[in-house]
């Protein structure tokens, strides 16, 4: 039961980040296509840093 | 315009005589649940215990299996070679001895031991002991585990996979020696070899040193992408899905960061310059964690953790053709589920190439952190 909603809790915070990430990486893009590659690839990179720490703390209260 | 005609009758054709099919196998089906209703399954459970089974590694490989009239249990596919070694030496024999047993019920006898199958683990049972006993977490209690190096489906999957890069790869470089364009199927694989070089292993390693790193990375993407797009295919391999080969491949890129690591490098991890002395050892135990156990944790468990969820939500999205066959009917219940399956499985195509890709990325990156000069003096 507990872990259950830890397990919300820690989705809640990781799509928080993934839509801050996500939302800014958008805005920097409509201000700067030329720089559309650059920033993809950041945002690829911090997502998938989050989503690492997100699935260690899913796989940790399982 | 004819052929065209053709086919639409044709798949019209094909789709009544499916649809039909179900109806006609649904309806003696509910006539088998009337007749005893005792022996009746549950369909939640027993979709849930698939899929558990789906995602771990298994012994056999079987394709699919049906109960027949007589309440026989037949199964299609093959029997892998199990290679254990014990106490007694090396012992193999194949799989099908298990008779598809994953109970522990069925008990093999080699060499003078006792060998029983739980939950795709294979378990020696004491010499005293003629059956295999549980605990109330249903762990054995008079047996224990050996070291297993069968050839399981995984196994077979990495085998097949890993010739068949060779097998790919050994051509395009053939190809090279005589022509300067490739032809074939190297066309489609030339444009991703410079992909990974130009955009993952240049960038985040650096001019001077990506060359010595270029073959291992292509070698993790190929070899990542590769086993992720056999995952969806029918045969039900799910090679990227288990920890082990997730953990194994995290490990690779672990040795060669730490071994390529500069003087620089471990300079900056131990003792930091530039900050106060006080604080130095506890950066030093910060940054030790991070390199040796948090990076690779990150990369084994990303992986291994987006590829079974994947399986597991596009399973449960075809088993919602024999969850909901009650409340939508068969035809709305399996038109559902192959629309949700069908996009799900698209979606799956993309996070193959994705993970593979951030698997490289996150290596060639912390490689690149370890190998770059630390010229600037703080």
């Amino acid at each position: 039961m507990y872990n259950l909603i830890g397990a919300g809790l820690i989705v809640i915070g990781a799509g928080i980040g993934l839509g801050q990430i996500g939302g800014k990486a958008m805005e920097g893009i409509a201000r700067q296509p030329e720089a559309t590659g650059k920033i993809q690839t950041a945002m690829i990179i911090i997502a998938a840093l989050l989503e690492g720490l997100a699935f260690g703390a899913l796989f940790l209260g399982k | 315009m004819k052929i065209a005609q053709k086919t639409i009758k044709f798949l019209t054709i094909a789709m009544v005589a499916f649809f039909t099919a179900t109806t006609f196998a649904s309806g003696t089906d509910k006539k088998h649940d009337d007749q005893n209703d005792g022996g009746r399954v549950n369909t939640k459970e027993e979709v849930e215990a698939y899929i558990l089974h789906h995602i771990k590694d298994s012994h056999d490989f079987s394709l699919f299996s049906y109960t027949g009239d007589n309440g026989e249990r037949h199964h299609f596919g093959f029997p892998l070679p199990i290679i254990l070694w014990t106490s007694e030496g090396l012992v193999t024999f194949m799989s099908s001895e298990f008779h598809h047993n994953d109970d522990g019920h069925v008990i093999v006898e080699k060499k003078g031991l006792k060998f029983a199958k739980v939950h795709s683990k294979i378990y020696e049972l004491d010499e005293s002991a003629s059956s295999i006993n549980f605990d109330e977490t249903h762990h054995p209690t008079n047996a224990h585990k050996v070291l297993d190096f069968s050839i399981t489906k995984s196994v077979v999957g990495i085998l097949f996979i890993g010739l068949l890069l060779l097998f790919w790869f050994s051509r395009l470089a053939k190809q090279y020696k005589t022509k300067k364009v490739p032809t074939g199927f190297a066309r489609v694989l030339e444009p991703l070899v410079i992909y990974v070089r130009d955009e993952i292993a240049k960038p985040n390693i650096g001019e001077k040193h990506y060359r010595r790193f270029t073959g291992y990375l292509l070698t993790v993407f190929f070899f990542i992408w590769v086993l992720n797009l056999l995952g969806l295919t029918p045969f039900g391999f799910n090679v990227t899905g288990q920890l082990a080969v997730t953990a194994c491949l995290a490990i690779f890129t672990l040795v060669i960061y730490t071994v390529s690591g500069t003087k620089g490098y471990w300079m900056h991890m131990v003792w930091m310059p530039g900050v106060p002395v006080l604080i130095r050892p506890v950066l030093a135990i910060i940054e030790l964690a991070g390199a040796l156990l948090i990076k690779p944790f990150s990369l084994l468990v990303r992986l291994f953790a987006n590829i079974s969820a994947g399986h597991i939500v596009v399973m449960s999205l075809i088993a919602i053709m024999f969850t909901l066959k009650e409340s939508l009917g068969v035809v709305g219940a399996t038109g559902l589920s192959l629309v949700l399956s069908f996009f799900i499985t698209l979606i799956e195509v993309l996070v193959a190439f994705l993970q593979a890709y951030i698997f490289t990325m996150l290596s060639a990156l912390f490689i690149g952190m370890a190998v770059e000069d630390h010229d600037e003096h703080h």
